[in-house]
């Protein structure tokens, strides 16, 4: 039975078991709604929450579980000497995962039966070429551990399966079973129910953590995967970036890293003076109706998606900062500093402006908070309203500046689609800004797009960039969270 | 004694009223520094301006399409040499079999206008889009009755001559082009000149699906435009109902303890992850691990359901906070259950405040390309539509955003066209979803 069906049947199990359970509360008092605890309507949730509930819980975490389970038993299966030949033991799952897929495939289309599957061998037919036919494509030749594996891989899905459509809809039965036999006029169905309702919103919440947990974990595994094939020495601290599929690449992490902090750094040279300054202007010293029309605009900058960004960068920005510092002879200033679109200044450039709105809001809201009374006073002493802002307002502000400025550098930092087409493929330690630079983020995107290996450190490097990223994000955010915090207390 | 005297008083100098030296620095830096302020915000509506005017002047000519009208006749002894109409056996015939049908219209054309042209009839065909053939030959399977018969067709004139009435291509740039040379240039300006050839508004572009690289005319959007719209049932299905939930808890029911902050503590921080890490996440877990198809919407709107998440929990948490707990009170007061009283008075309250949360949520969601580039979603061209929902959730597609990434890495500048014309649709789509979400603020804000 396919896994959709079996969804909707928990589901119209659920539906019968609100009809009927409101139906025997009711008949339980005669009819008579005053007689019951509670609202008829929570004796039917109540028992369409155990016949529904639990049971899809069970198939969510038996589909989660189900692959790691049967993996292990297969591995287990395949001798060690097959892991040295074909390079690693994922490559060789892969290979086992294709074909058990090729051959159910194979079953659905009735090119074989389920019988004759589980009696191939490789001497009597061409697998390969038959397997062709319905489109499957299978790289190299199938060993005959892998047709072995891949036999015993789809036996186990098999009963799984079974085992799962078995045991959810025992489950659904007994739940809706057991909450329809108590159901009578004096079962306190609301708390039940409220108590039902409670935990999923505990679950939901928790999704949160799960999330986190989920990318940490999920790039932890790998990363370790990793630095089992290649030295952290060399990620940390080797001085070059050089992937390549003889084996010998060099995948440091410094060069990226160098990028994306020029990147960033003239990001924020471009947005920190204008975001700043436009959010002293609006709330110092703008009129409501300048403040109404220039801040809701300003922010349509921090809207646009960043694909847009980076298209401008790539068709609008780049060539025109070409013309500028470029072409030699044919340019505009006769200069020779640039010889391609894609540059550090681009990226950072069009970058900048994308943060203008993340620095003006933040710094209008901490601008915003600091007390009247501190103007009143530096305005009573005779201050002029610019020296009121820089020596009393921006100081009392400062902490808060200083903690949007770290979340629009975390920004920055992060940020993909601007360096992905805007800033070039190079990775070098150089300092000028109109050579192409890459960064972190550039080399996840190319390092896990098209054919993906999971067993080569060429693509699991990407993972370790993610972490670093990440860490490096958190650490910022983290941060700047604490230093606003701080800040707000300060005046709370 | 000495007597020190009085110092006498200095006459006074200056007033308030006459500017000494030090007032006049002190108001010239106010009023600099008032400049700056002007100044930063000029410059941010400035490039706001300038990104809004290169779209729209670059992304309209997306919209119109040149068309060549030409009369062809479906020659019996090309297409069906036996004339029996029978559907399998001119379904054999494969469009090199159509291409001299269109190079004989070609010449017919130039010359029933008696144009004089020294081109042969290869170039002259070479005018039309390579999409052309396989447009003539589905029109004839479709239409068998046809064959033998001269029937009109507009077909899409190939990107450089669409590029050249655009002012895309000019005469001084077809030098080394080898795909169109200065002398099929004149006969496409006479061909204008009479009408043959003309511009219009192409809803294939807005409707139609990605097409390879050899033709830039051809390609559309709307086949990620489905992919798009599915990866937002998704993420409306899923983000929704568990960040309401999520957000009920933690501003209504949750105790004040550890567990509590910390997922405070997370889910602002996830607000705050690049959208690449989700990226990661989503090949690691849903691909890697739970084996979900490559490159499928589902995928992609799980990953931007996880990321929409944080979002909708902040702004959903806002809502609730503004709905007075007076409300709460009295629905206690009168004997309603805790759970009641936040599902029957509270949430319907903050409703239009969540959904304006949601609407903002779904519109970064649908601008967003960095994860997508990590699921496949890209490079991937859905020659149609898909017909059900399970092929629509499951089938590999790509997304606007992933789309115009995929025009703007190809080598012709005709796709740069497409993708700033992909830009226009997707923003017309994001600047909607704000007006909703801005009017729903606007008609349902109570203030308390």
């Amino acid at each position: 039975m396919p896994t959709f069906w079996l969804i909707i049947i928990l589901l119209a199990l659920s539906v019968a078991g609100f009809l009927l359970g409101r139906h025997r509360a009711l008949a339980t008092a005669d009819g008579d709604i005053r007689a019951l605890h509670s609202l008829p309507s929570y004796y039917g949730v109540n028992v369409a929450m155990w016949a529904g509930v639990p049971s899809l819980a069970l198939l969510a975490s038996w589909l989660l579980l189900q692959p790691m389970l049967i993996e292990t038993r297969v591995v287990k299966s395949i001798p060690e000497s097959m892991f040295a030949e074909t390079g690693s033991l994922n490559l060789l799952m892969s290979d086992v995962r294709r074909l058990a897929e090729g051959l159910d495939l194979a079953e659905e289309r009735g090119l074989l039966s389920n019988d004759q599957i589980n009696a191939l061998d490789l001497e009597s037919s061409n697998l390969r070429v038959e397997l062709g036919t319905i489109g499957v494509a299978l790289g190299s030749e199938i060993l005959p551990e892998v047709l072995s594996a891949a036999q015993s891989y789809r036996g186990f899905s098999k009963t799984g399966h079974l085992a799962m459509v078995v045991a959810c809809l025992g489950l659904a039965g007994a739940g809706f079973v057991y909450a329809l036999l108590q159901t009578q006029k004096d079962l306190r169905a609301r708390n039940l129910v409220e108590r039902g309702a409670m935990a999923l919103l505990v679950l939901a919440a928790s999704l949160a953590i799960l999330t986190t947990v989920g990318i940490v974990l999920s790039m932890l595994f790998e990363t370790v995967n990793f630095f089992g094939l290649h030295a952290w020495s060399d990620f940390f601290f080797g001085t070059t970036w050089a992937p390549n599929f003889r084996g010998d690449s060099e995948l440091s992490i410094l060069p990226l890293l160098w990028g994306t902090l020029y990147i960033s750094a003239i990001a924020l040279l471009v947005a920190v003076p204008v975001g700043l300054f436009a959010a002293i202007y609006l709330s110092e010293y703008a009129s409501p109706a300048v403040r109404t029309l220039a801040k809701p605009l300003l922010e349509i900058l921090a809207g646009i998606p960043t694909i847009v960004y980076g298209l401008f960068a790539l068709l609008t920005v780049g060539p025109m900062l070409l013309r500028f510092f470029g072409q030699g002879e044919n340019g505009l200033l006769g200069l020779d500093w640039m010889s391609g679109a894609t540059s550090v200044l681009t990226a950072g450039f069009v970058m900048g402006i994308m943060l203008i709105p993340f620095v003006s809001s933040l710094s209008d809201d901490i601008i915003n908070a600091v007390p009247q009374t501190m103007r009143d006073g530096s305005l009573g002493l005779g201050a002029t309203k610019s020296e009121t802002i820089r020596q009393v307002v921006l100081p009392a502000a400062l902490p808060g500046i200083v903690g949007a400025i770290l979340l629009a550098a975390s920004r920055a930092i992060g940020e993909t689609m601007i360096v992905v087409m805007g800033a070039g493929a190079i990775a070098k330690f150089s300092g000028n800004p109109f050579e192409s630079m890459t960064t972190i983020t550039t080399r996840i995107v190319s390092q896990l797009t098209g054919d993906t290996d999971f067993a080569s450190p060429e693509t699991l490097v990407a993972f370790a960039l993610g972490l670093s990223l990440f860490v490096l994000t958190l650490g910022l955010n983290v941060l700047a969270l604490i230093i606003v915090r701080k800040y707000r207390e300060q005046y709370d | 004694m000495t007597d020190l005297g009085f110092s006498q008083a200095q006459p006074v100098q200056n007033s308030l009223l006459t500017e000494t030296a030090r007032t006049r620095k002190r108001n010239a830096a106010e009023r600099r520094f008032r400049a700056f302020g002007i100044a930063a915000i000029m410059v941010g509506l400035l490039m706001l301006i300038l990104l809004v005017t290169t779209i729209v002047s670059k992304g309209t000519g997306a919209f119109q399409q040149t068309f060549i009208t030409v009369n062809v006749e479906l020659l019996e002894s090309k297409l069906d040499k036996k004339g029996n109409r029978n559907i399998e056996e001119i379904k054999k015939v494969t469009t090199f079999g159509y291409a001299p049908l269109l190079k004989t219209a070609m010449k017919d054309l130039v010359a029933d206008l008696s144009i004089e042209t020294s081109l042969k009839s290869k170039h002259l065909a070479a005018l039309l889009s390579k999409s052309a053939v396989a447009e003539l030959r589905a029109y004839v399977i479709a239409n068998p009755d046809q064959i033998g018969k001269t029937v009109e067709f507009r077909f899409l004139a190939q990107s450089r001559v669409d590029g050249y009435l655009k002012g895309r291509v000019t005469r001084e740039s077809v030098v080394n082009d080898k795909n169109i040379s200065a002398e099929q240039l004149d006969l496409v300006d006479a061909l204008v000149a009479v009408g043959t050839i003309e511009k219009t508004f192409n809803l294939d572009f807005i409707l139609g699906s990605d097409a390879s690289d050899q033709r830039p005319e051809a390609a559309g959007i709307g086949v990620s435009m489905a992919g798009s719209l599915f990866m937002m049932m998704v993420v409306l299905a899923l983000a929704l109902p568990i960040g309401v939930a999520a957000s009920i808890y933690l501003e209504e029911f949750a105790p004040r303890n550890w567990l509590t902050d910390i997922i405070e503590v997370n889910i602002a921080n996830l607000a705050a992850v690049p959208s690449i890490v989700f990226g990661i996440l989503g090949l690691a877990v849903f691909i890697n691990y739970m084996h979900l198809p490559m490159s499928a919407p589902l995928v992609g709107g799980l990953v931007l359901t996880l990321m929409t998440l944080p979002t909708i929990i902040i702004s959903t948490r806002a809502a609730l906070k503004a709905v007075p707990p007076s409300i709460r009170d009295a629905a206690l007061g009168v004997g309603a259950s805790k759970m009641q009283a936040v599902f029957h008075h509270v949430l319907p309250l903050a409703a239009p405040g969540i959904l304006t949360g949601t609407i903002i949520g779904l519109a970064q969601a649908l601008g967003e390309t960095a994860p997508l580039l990590l699921i496949g979603m890209v490079g991937f061209i859905a020659s149609n539509a898909p017909e059900t929902i399970a092929e629509g959730l499951l089938s590999p597609n790509s997304a606007m955003p992933a789309q115009i990434y995929e025009w703007a890495k190809r080598a012709d500048p005709a796709f740069y066209e497409r993708a700033w014309g992909g830009i226009i649709i997707l923003l017309v789509f994001l600047v909607t979803m704000n007006t909703i979400a801005v009017i729903l603020r606007r008609r349902f804000e109570r203030r308390w």
